[in-house]
């Protein structure tokens, strides 16, 4: 058992929100061209959302993702950068934190996409004194915090008696709305019952 | 620091609104829109292909639609809704996803008489097979699965009985054959019970009944818990699968734990084409403000009315799981212990024709066949729904010829005695 610096079962908005309100700079690790991938959808969005997205695909170098050069590693980074978003397996997320803390400065956040959870890439990263989100979706939390979500009857777990900007494409919304429940939900919750269950009794 | 976790009322009340972007307006506008601009040909792209979050055309979504599907959402504590034209049609868009020709799926024998007739008609001629099972006995239920079971269905609080069904033992069944458990969670609503809380995957509802509350609007919702792995095996390809009609995107892949409303959504309103009208989600949201207040007064109503008439000598029997003695009661207890719900029968003593002369002396209970209403509401099945069938069939059915069915209102209940006093004795 690896012990972790907190509980990656389950984020408290507050957490989220911290981390999406502060990065500015994200290398996507795995970043697909093709436009049907959940890694083009989520690049795309926060290229819009403001962020300075850069695209690391060692495949696709030569080429470029709206606008943004492909690059084949961390290393090949120009500038420093705020967040490492792994679209890669679990397995991969390992080798890719033990790059990410040889940069320089170091990232200050390490996440790994829906599906994406490498425990022991994580420790690694709490004791570099890294924050690390895992199996979550940087482009479902923005959009859930801004309640923008909302638009397709998703529970952005979130309530707010202020006027909402008028959503237009590229700008920044207030991701600073009341959290319903700190980011959990009973079926969150049960979920992570169910997945302790499965591995009790693996 | 983590934020207070707020209560059902203010969820009731607050959830998936917020004053208007452009007007400012506090409460929830009605879009009354057929369709939605785009700002240019990569947003208009983005949208249709899922890329991004947004509104394209009313049958696929809607913001005073959508207030109404996260709102419902939160109050169950599910991931995401998908608000359909019906209770009907949020049944058949969810097992839509999950249903191929030749699958089967289980479902409880105690349900509304509708949902009964869809299951073993209508769904038939999609090659989509039920299997029925007794809720009050789950060995019925493990029995019933199969290779090809695909789903299992109950409903929380039973209509017409107001019988309380075992919703975690039935969840067990389920999670043990790799399904998922389905939970038509009308009668209840989740003010009285939380299915997801009690291991419900999806939970459906008509909300023409108790969340409408006013008897003015027909609608049904969808609510995905986001608890089930639809990647698992290959069972359920439409969302583990790529999607032909999307270029090949992997809903379950793309979207996590709310992929099935997401289905519901850009397959099932898309092609099946049952979306609810913005002007309903209006009126819907408009009643679940109210709803805490109003399930409160409904049951406190209806024991007040089942204990009175469990007392008068021309009834034989009231079935409320909200009495002491009753079956039910101590599931009633578990599952449900604000109250029992809004809905009950009772027989009376002078069989067939008693029946009918209660139902055409009554003056405050209205005679017709919808429940969840502000007003109370009477039928006598077997002279009605039921009329059609023998006697045996009828009591097979839960609808003996000496059977009448209340669903209790908000009026004073001295009134509502008083008006079943006056037809008993009539």
């Amino acid at each position: 058992m690896i012990a972790l610096h907190m509980n990656h079962d389950t984020y408290d908005d507050n957490y989220i929100r911290g981390i999406l309100n502060n990065v500015k700079t994200i290398a996507m690790v795995g970043a697909s061209p093709v436009n049907v991938r959940p890694s083009y959808f989520a690049f795309k969005y926060l290229a819009q959302r403001g962020y300075d997205m850069i695209p690391v695909n060692p495949g696709q170098v030569g080429k470029s993702l709206m606008g943004k050069p492909f690059v084949a590693s961390l290393a090949d980074i120009d500038r420093p950068i705020d967040m490492i978003d792994i679209f890669r397996n679990s397995d991969a997320a390992l080798q890719l934190v033990k790059d990410a803390l040889t940069l320089n400065p170091l990232p200050k956040v390490i996440w790994m996409q829906l599906g994406v959870r490498n425990d022991e890439a994580c420790a690694l990263a709490e004791a570099a004194g890294l924050q690390v989100v895992m199996n979550r979706c940087p482009k479902i939390e923005y959009g859930r915090l801004s309640s923008e979500i909302s638009w397709m009857g998703v529970n952005s777990r979130t309530l707010s008696s202020k006027r909402a900007p008028v959503p237009t494409q590229g700008m920044r919304l207030s991701l600073n709305r009341v959290s319903v429940g700190g980011g959990g939900t009973n079926a969150a919750d049960r979920a992570a019952q169910l997945k302790d269950d499965k591995n009790n009794n693996a | 620091m983590t934020d207070r976790l707020p209560g059902f009322a203010t969820l009731a009340i607050h959830a998936g609104a917020q004053p208007d972007p452009t007007t400012g307006a506090r409460n929830t506008p009605i879009y009354q829109t057929t369709s939605f601009v785009f700002n240019d040909a990569d947003h208009a792209a983005s949208l249709f292909g899922l890329q991004s979050f947004g509104n394209i055309y009313t049958r696929l979504g809607n913001p005073t639609t959508a207030v109404l599907e996260e709102r419902v959402a939160a109050l169950e504590g599910g991931t995401a809704a998908v608000a359909t034209a019906s209770g009907h049609a949020a049944q058949v868009t969810a097992l839509h996803q999950l249903l191929r020709p030749g699958d089967e799926f289980i479902a409880a024998r105690k349900l509304y008489g509708g949902s009964i007739n869809q299951f073993s008609h209508a769904f038939k001629s999609f090659g989509w097979n039920v299997v029925w099972a007794d809720p009050d006995d789950v060995a019925t239920f493990e029995q019933a699965v199969t290779p090809r079971t695909k789903a299992i269905f109950i409903e929380s609080l039973a209509n017409p009985s107001g019988s309380v069904t075992d919703i975690e033992a039935i969840s067990a069944v389920a999670r043990k054959a790799g399904v998922p458990l389905i939970v038509d969670n009308t009668l209840a609503t989740p003010y009285l019970i939380r299915p997801i809380d009690h291991g419900a995957d999806i939970v459906l509802h008509s909300l023409t009944k108790f969340l409408g509350g006013h008897g003015n609007s027909i609608g049904g919702i969808i609510v995905d818990a986001g608890t089930f792995d639809w990647s698992r095996d290959n069972k359920y390809p439409i969302l583990s699968e790529p999607r032909p009609e999307y270029h090949g995107i992997k809903l379950q892949e793309t979207f996590g734990n709310f992929a099935f409303a997401i289905a519901c959504r850009v397959l099932g309103l898309r092609d099946l084409g049952a979306a609810l009208s913005p002007f309903n989600a209006f009126l819907f949201l408009t009643g679940i403000e109210t709803l805490p207040l109003r399930m409160q007064r409904h049951c406190d109503n209806a024991k007040a009315v089942a204990e009175w008439l469990s007392t008068h000598p021309a009834v034989n029997e009231v079935n409320y799981a909200g009495l002491t003695g009753n079956r039910y009661n101590n599931l009633a207890r578990k599952y449900s212990p604000k109250g029992a719900g809004a809905l009950f029968t009772f027989t009376l003593k002078g069989g067939y024709d008693a029946g009918v002369n209660l139902v055409s002396n009554l003056k405050l209970f209205s005679h017709l066949a919808n429940i969840g209403d502000t007003r109370s509401l009477v039928i006598h099945p077997a002279s009605t729904t039921h009329s059609q069938l023998t006697d045996e069939q009828k009591i097979q059915a839960g609808a003996g010829p000496d059977l009448v069915r209340l669903s209790i209102g908000l009026e004073d209940k001295e009134d509502l005695i008083a008006d079943l006093d006056q037809a008993l004795r009539a």
